[in-house]
């Protein structure tokens, strides 16, 4: 238990010269005693079923403490193994064989396979299926048992991403032929076993004894997430210490926990960021040069300033954020330029414009005060900004990808290929600007010949070429990225790498933490 | 009887006005127009308003509260085993409720009736306003404001009482009621100004009466003029006062609830709302109305039995 396993060295590799540097001897964690979260995000109609999961409270609980995937993203953002040790590609990044570990058990004592591996990946498709991975498994189109450990996966076409796909939070492995019973009781491969389970309320586990990530991992003796919806109850309960640890922190109180000398808070800047998409196909954003006015017209430093009160970053109206692999962070920041604006509207033949955005709270927290703020700053570059207040009721159905301009959120994406995959790819059913006329030829020529591509260093050329066609073309104005903002008490210890995937370290404290 | 079947139209009516559906909640970002028809036609929600009025009165009738579009939707993406009823739903969160009003009940009946009693006993004095002040003001806050006051000088400032008042199965029960007690406080600051103010009146109102004209004539101390003969007499108002406020000890903890993050009905109903779960908002409503109407019923019978008068009409 005091040493360091490969996988805390390699995850404190990266800090260790910082660690040296400041003198803080490299510690080992502490097993045993209970963590005890307080997670907002959770709903009565929460299960054990992942491909339904959408929200923190069942990730931390499925895939970040009872169940495993195939791959898991480190708090460093590299790749490991989770349930496969190891996995290689074809030349074309069309077959791919994965190694599975020997030895694993389900909670309930049955051995892991090959089997539960090609069982837990069908169950997302078929058209009955509802299931949010659904487009990544179907993307496979064959899946052999080589050997008990071992499966080989033949992709319709080349993904060079592919294993990172498999770390996703909805594709966890249940036991084969048990599936129903597992999805009933919550039986996994995790760290943690469930003891109680009362969906919308509480969830109970304890440390499942004998778990082949060994003493390396899930320090807690036993872990309890409450259900807090509520952001002053989330508060209240971490300050008089029911709780250790709570996600979410409402900016506005923030002061009110950095006073608190025994928390501490997390900050972490991911890849969630709060998008404005225009439908590129619908006059006036079908002009390159409306866009472009529009990408001047907008305060983005202000509106991270005002409205996440300085709890994130400018955006660069691309999708791909700090926690991305190829991220660009070189490429010249938008900024804020009522000259340009007008210079580029006039390149449109207009001298004014004259446009409606429609928003609602439901796309991201303060959303119509943003509006508000970009109809302010766009003024000054001739463009009239109509801000129409959207029911939050039915916002993703009536107005996200149906009016021509609205606010928007994403989580983001793990991977660029998958980002892009799910929003700017020709055909994609949440491609919310319509990105696919002729101004994309170039962006979808890049997205389907990086994806294939197994060189990193021509896939970093790739993608930093996408990111540019983005923030000089694309029809989504990306203004900001929205930190993780989450509390911990000092009873609790956090390695200094925080996923940034992801809230709550990836939605893996239980795993990664343990009692100072 | 009627009166729940009328109210069955009312809730069935106002939840289907509410906007969105559960297809759209649950999917959110996620809707495709496929995927949301998909869910619809899988619930039954893209029938007529006045078919699934009659599919749900049918249940009801035979106290089938039917199952909760959320398990409905599990199910059927697994095949339909191992569902949960909305009864099943809400029976372990109505026993929480029910307990929360229990022990409200204990503190706040006795409270209110012995300040009413008090304060009609040194009516217009010092002692006589501020009980008047105080559980007026408690009452003309809104509650969330109370138990946030409650938390910041019980929990935060004094931590003496949990603000996290996560109560579970097998929770020991002197756990259970000490985790339930700010809570049961704020509610108790909430119900009390309205039976105390209704004992004080009552018995103030009888004062005049010339059978207590004659008892203090009789030389009785004024404790037990008022004990004795006005309060006996003043039961009926009172027991409808209390009944009124037990049934908004069931129906009206909603904020208090999600305030304390107490797993009991109102926070269910919340979730529910939130979701257009429509199976189990309309079940919590028609129990809402049930209790209002099983309580109003238990306080008129009770007011008959604590009048003699009424006991044997002539």
């Amino acid at each position: 238990m005091y040493g360091i396993s490969r996988r805390g060295l390699l995850q404190t590799g990266a800090a260790a010269g910082v660690l040296a540097a400041t003198g803080l001897p490299l510690r080992a964690q502490t097993a045993g005693g209970k963590l005890t979260a307080g997670l907002g995000g959770a709903n009565t109609s929460d299960s054990w079923d992942a491909r339904t999961h959408s929200d923190i409270f069942m990730i931390a609980s499925c895939h970040g403490a009872v169940f495993d995937c195939l791959t898991e993203v480190a708090a460093d953002g590299s790749l490991v193994g989770e349930l496969a040790e190891s996995w290689e590609a074809s030349a074309d990044a069309k077959t791919w064989t994965f190694n599975l570990r020997q030895g694993v058990t389900f909670h309930n004592g049955k051995s892991f396979g090959a089997d539960d591996v090609i069982e837990s990946l069908q169950m997302h498709v078929g058209e009955e299926s509802k299931s949010a991975a659904k487009p990544i498994v179907e993307a496979i189109s064959e899946m052999n048992k080589l050997s008990d450990y071992q499966v080989e996966f033949v992709l319709a076409a080349g993904n060079a991403d592919f294993p990172y796909l498999m770390s996703d939070y909805h594709i966890v492995m249940y036991p084969a032929g048990q599936i129903e019973e597992a999805i009933a009781q919550g039986i996994g491969t995790g760290l943690y076993k469930v003891e109680s389970f009362d969906p919308g309320v509480r969830m109970t586990a304890s440390r499942y004894e004998g778990h082949y990530k060994g003493d390396g991992a899930g320090f807690f003796s036993e872990i309890e997430y409450i259900a807090i919806n509520d952001n002053t109850a989330r508060m209240n309960a971490l300050m008089t210490g029911q709780v250790d640890t709570i996600n979410r922190i409402d900016f506005k109180t923030e002061s009110l926990l950095k006073a608190n000398p025994a928390l501490r808070i997390q900050e972490v800047t991911g890849n969630q960021h709060y998008s404005m998409p225009m439908l590129t196909d619908v006059s006036p954003f079908n002009d390159v040069n409306v866009r472009k006015a529009l990408k001047y017209g907008i305060n983005r430093q202000e509106l991270v300033d005002k409205i996440l009160l300085g709890h994130g970053a400018v955006g660069n109206d691309t999708p791909i954020g700090p926690a991305n692999q190829y991220y660009h962070s070189e490429m010249e920041q938008l900024e804020y330029d009522p000259d340009q604006a007008k210079f580029y509207l006039q390149q449109a033949g207009l001298d004014s414009l004259d446009i409606d955005f429609s928003a609602s709270n439901a796309a991201f927290e303060g959303a119509v005060d943003a509006g508000q703020l970009f109809q302010a700053s766009a003024a000054a570059g001739g463009i009239n900004i109509n801000v129409i207040q959207e029911p939050a009721d039915g916002y993703w159905s009536n107005v996200w990808a149906n009016k021509p301009f609205c606010a928007c959120y994403w989580s983001g994406r793990a991977t660029e290929d998958w980002m892009f995959a799910t929003a700017y790819e020709e055909g994609v059913p949440w491609n919310d600007s319509q990105w696919d006329s002729d101004d994309s030829a170039r962006f979808q020529e890049l997205l389907l010949s990086a994806r294939a591509e197994l060189d990193s260093d021509k896939r970093r050329e790739q993608y930093f070429e996408m990111q540019q066609i983005l923030r000089d073309e694309g029809g989504v104005l990306i203004p900001m990225f929205a930190n993780y903002v989450q509390a911990v008490n000092n009873r609790i210890y956090s390695p200094d790498t925080v996923g940034n995937l992801w809230q709550m370290d990836n939605a893996r404290m239980a795993e990664r933490w343990s009692v100072a | 009887m009627v009166t729940l079947f009328v109210v069955s139209i009312v809730i069935f009516v106002a939840v289907n006005l509410l906007p969105g559906d559960f297809a759209e909640a649950i999917l959110g970002q996620g809707a495709t127009p496929e995927s949301v028809a998909k869910i619809r036609e899988d619930l039954g929600l893209d029938q007529g308003m006045i078919v699934r009025y009659f599919q749900w009165f049918g249940g009801m009738v035979t106290l089938d509260l039917g199952t909760s579009f959320a398990q409905l939707n599990f199910a059927n993406s697994l095949g339909g085993a191992g569902t949960v009823t909305v009864a099943d739903q809400i029976a372990p969160r109505l026993a929480n409720t029910m307990f929360l009003a229990t022990v409200t009940a204990c503190i706040a009946v006795p409270l209110a009736v012995t300040l009413g009693i008090l304060a009609a006993l040194y009516r217009n004095t010092a002692f006589d306003r501020a009980a008047n002040i105080f559980t007026l003001s408690s009452i003309s806050s809104p509650e969330f404001f109370m138990a946030y006051v409650l938390i910041l000088f019980l929990a935060v400032l004094n931590p003496i009482f949990p603000s996290l008042s996560n109560i579970f199965d097998g929770m020991p029960f002197s756990e259970r009621l000490e985790k339930s007690m700010l809570p049961a406080l704020t509610l108790t600051l909430v119900v009390t100004a309205h039976m105390m103010r209704m004992t004080r009146a009552a018995i103030i109102n009888l004062l005049a009466s010339p059978y207590i004209e004659m008892a203090r004539l009789k030389g009785l101390s004024p404790m037990r003029v008022i004990v004795k003969h006005a309060l006996p007499n003043a039961l009926a108002p009172i027991i409808n006062v209390i009944a009124l406020n037990l049934a908004y000890l069931i129906t009206g903890v909603v904020v208090v609830e999600v305030v304390f993050v107490y797993p009991g009905i109102g926070q269910l109903f919340v979730d529910s709302v939130k979701i257009r779960d429509i199976p189990v908002v309309q079940a919590c409503c028609l129990i809402f109305a049930a209790a209002y109407i099983l309580l109003n019923l238990t306080a008129d019978i009770l007011s008959i039995l604590s009048n003699p008068r009424l006991r044997h009409p002539k």
